[in-house]
């Protein structure tokens, strides 16, 4: 059966799209699907950097579209895990190198050999949009809890909308005690004023910033934070109904030793 | 429960602001992607007002605009008389399929309305030629005039 | 500040001619536009004509950052198309009156806009005010070609991560070599850094090799003000609205030093500051 092909997407940029990407596709991976994530960002590749296998590249998704190499050549298999791989962006062309017929193509191809297909989806609504899109089926919105992030997202949810894709949202970068004192939206606010159907909430983690520096998913280290929120969207996306968990800010003594809960 | 904390402590925290402002400004570009429902609209609002008035219609414009508290629609709609004051009419019948045989007294009226342009001619004081308006079809409610 | 320019001269216009520098980073969400309503609401509040221009077409926040979204009436599409004079589309702060926004399109797209137009656009603000100020969209597309194009002088924002690095360098390369480039670093955490889990500014500026105009330090404060829409810089109890304020500095003349770096929350900070 073809795999379910799922675009990550936000409209703003830096809310999470790559980081979202990879680390979900991990967490699928970690639970037995098969798993391949497309770099749709041409001429501004991050997937490769953010999963550690830039130094891995030999063919990108451009040279498989132009036909100089078969898409399997193209495709780099995760050393850790084995039911990940990453079909990557060519870094020197740009988006229009492609159009969305030949993406599509593409992504039509990679569902027949995998479970899952992710595509991270470049910033903006334009060319590089409208192509990650045309290979989905279904899409992941990442906002996070600001205001022009949730505006940028409110107009991708209408594009994606009239082309019919089911969405889900993820609010990336929560920060339970500017909730708590008013100075920062609510999970509650942003779903309302989005009308979208929650998949995810993950906390601001500075810790994230490190695994992306190593190009090291944080779901690959098991006591971390943010691993278990991952693994709940995954365990989402596959069907399960899971509760969201609980956001208390860290306590003072937390706070005090730096602890993160 | 912010409200009250207002009351108290003064200004409003700041996720009440962008929750209140986004609102508004999601609202407004919602509306400016969708040209298609203000058309609609305004054509409605024009036929509407045309019950009641003789318009310009081609010098109409409906906008929205986002303002500091609220969006708000602005209407220009130039009037250039009244319709002829007739006996109070009975209350409009609900959208029928087709007129009903009763209506020859506002036929009536309008026959007898048509020497009447005169006069707005005169009020209107644009010195626009009187045009021939053809009114849009509406959902059967009144007969449409016709052009004269 | 400038040089004044005799009247008569026959090549030159009659008053200095505007600085326009366009604010860009490569990677999205790093600060572009908040450094531009920053840096401009600090150079106009120390009395310079400035006019921000968004670049974004389709996903216009300027406007939304700087608390003016209520007042666009029109925006840089209408100029262009001659829909709408300057002076209809300028839409003026509401604290700082030398202060003026140029809203992008919202429901239109970047290819629409045309380049020389758009340059021209440019050089006609460029008379008008001290600094125009261009927030360039995300990416190296047309968005970003156009919004280069009629600068001479560019601001590169970057926050300490390997992605945003990359991004920026890829725009530096961009830029070519005929524009004055310089940089700031965003969102630096100086306790991660010392722990050595976040790139220090020396490391950023080690791959970009650029003059550094400032580091500003994380803060909730910029969350804080664009939910208000009342930019930092105006702010005169902000640590990040004092390092923008000197940023402004800095780019006007007014100031030359190197830039600090923010220092880590002492123990007490810690403990009685939250975070």
């Amino acid at each position: 059966m073809a795999a379910r092909r799922i675009v990550v997407t936000s409209g703003k940029g830096g809310v999470g799209k790559t980081t979202t990407t990879a680390n979900v596709g991990a967490a699928l991976a970690q639970r037995g699907q098969r798993v391949v994530l497309v770099d749709a960002d041409i001429g501004l590749r991050n997937l490769d950097l953010v999963l550690g296998v830039e130094k891995r590249i030999v063919f990108d998704i451009v040279e498989v579209v132009e036909g100089r190499c078969q898409l399997r050549q193209a495709l780099i298999k995760d050393k850790r895990l084995e039911n990940l791989a990453i079909l990557p962006a060519a870094q020197t062309r740009d988006k229009t190198s492609i159009s969305e017929l030949q993406f599509a193509e593409v992504i039509n191809q990679l569902a027949e050999l995998c479970d899952y297909v992710l595509i991270d989806c470049p910033a903006g609504i334009e060319h590089g949009f409208r192509n990650a899109i045309a290979g989905a089926a279904e899409a992941i919105v990442v906002t996070t809890p600001e205001v022009s992030a949730i505006r940028d997202a409110d107009r991708v949810i209408g594009k994606l909308r009239e082309r019919g894709l089911p969405l889900r949202l993820i609010v990336n970068r929560i920060r339970p005690e500017m909730v708590r004192s008013g100075d920062m939206l609510s999970v509650d606010d942003v779903t309302d004023i989005l009308s979208a159907e929650l998949l995810g909430i993950v906390p601001d983690d500075p810790e994230i910033i490190d695994t992306t520096n190593r190009g090291e998913p944080i779901v690959l280290q098991p006591e971390a934070r943010l691993t278990a929120i991952y693994q709940k969207i995954a365990r989402r996306l596959e069907g399960e109904i899971v509760p969201f968990t609980s956001l208390n800010p860290p306590g003072f003594l937390e706070r005090f030793f730096g602890k993160a809960g | 429960m912010f409200d009250f904390i207002k009351k108290l402590f003064g200004p409003e925290p700041s996720s009440v602001t962008a929750r209140e402002r986004l609102r508004l400004v999601l609202l407004s570009d919602h509306l400016s992607l969708a040209p298609d429902v203000v058309e609609s609209l305004k054509l409605d609002l024009i036929e509407v007002i045309s019950r009641y008035c003789e318009v310009d219609i081609a010098n109409c414009d409906v906008t929205f605009e986002q303002q500091e508290k609220q969006v708000a629609m602005l209407a220009n709609i130039p009037i250039l008389g009244m319709r002829s004051r007739q006996a109070p009419r009975a209350p409009e019948p609900p959208p029928a399929p087709a007129p009903p045989p009763a209506s020859t007294s506002p036929a009536a009226a309008q026959s007898t309305a048509q020497p009447q342009p005169s006069s707005p001619k005169a009020g209107a004081g644009t010195g626009a030629p009187r045009r021939r308006r053809r009114r849009k079809p509406s959902g059967g409610v009144n007969p449409a005039p016709q052009a004269t | 500040m400038h040089d004044v320019i005799p009247q008569g001269a026959t090549d030159a216009p009659p008053k200095a001619r505007g600085r326009a520098i366009v604010v860009t980073s490569g990677k999205g969400g790093v600060g572009k536009t908040t450094t531009t309503a920053n840096v401009g609401a600090a150079l106009a509040a120390s009395g310079a004509a400035v006019v921000l221009v968004d670049a974004d077409v389709g996903l216009r926040n300027l406007d939304i950052v700087m608390g003016l979204e209520a007042r666009v009436r029109h925006h840089v599409l209408d100029v262009l198309e001659g829909l709408a004079s300057v002076d209809e589309a300028l839409v003026s702060d509401k604290r700082v009156p030398s202060l003026k926004l140029l809203a992008a399109a919202q429901t239109r797209e970047k290819d629409d806009v045309d380049t020389a137009a758009f340059r021209d656009l440019i050089g006609t603000l460029r008379d008008r005010f001290d600094y125009v100020l261009i927030d360039c969209p995300a990416g190296i597309e047309m968005g970003f070609a156009n919004a280069i194009v009629a600068a001479d002088e560019a601001i590169v924002v970057c926050t300490p991560e390997v992605s945003a690095v990359r991004d920026a360098d890829r725009v530096v390369g961009l830029l070519g070599d005929g524009r004055k480039v310089q940089l700031i670093v965003n969102r630096v955490r100086p306790e991660m850094v010392r722990k050595g889990k976040m790139l220090s500014v020396d490391d950023v500026n080690a791959i970009l090799r650029l003059p550094l105009l400032g580091v500003i330090a994380d803060a909730p404060d910029v969350i804080i003000s664009t939910n208000k829409g009342e930019p930092v810089a105006l702010d005169a109890a902000s640590p990040v609205g004092s390092t923008y304020r000197a940023i402004a500095e800095r780019i006007s003349g007014t100031r030359s030093d190197e830039p600090e770096l923010p220092r880590e929350k002492s123990f007490f900070e810690k403990l009685f500051g939250g975070r």
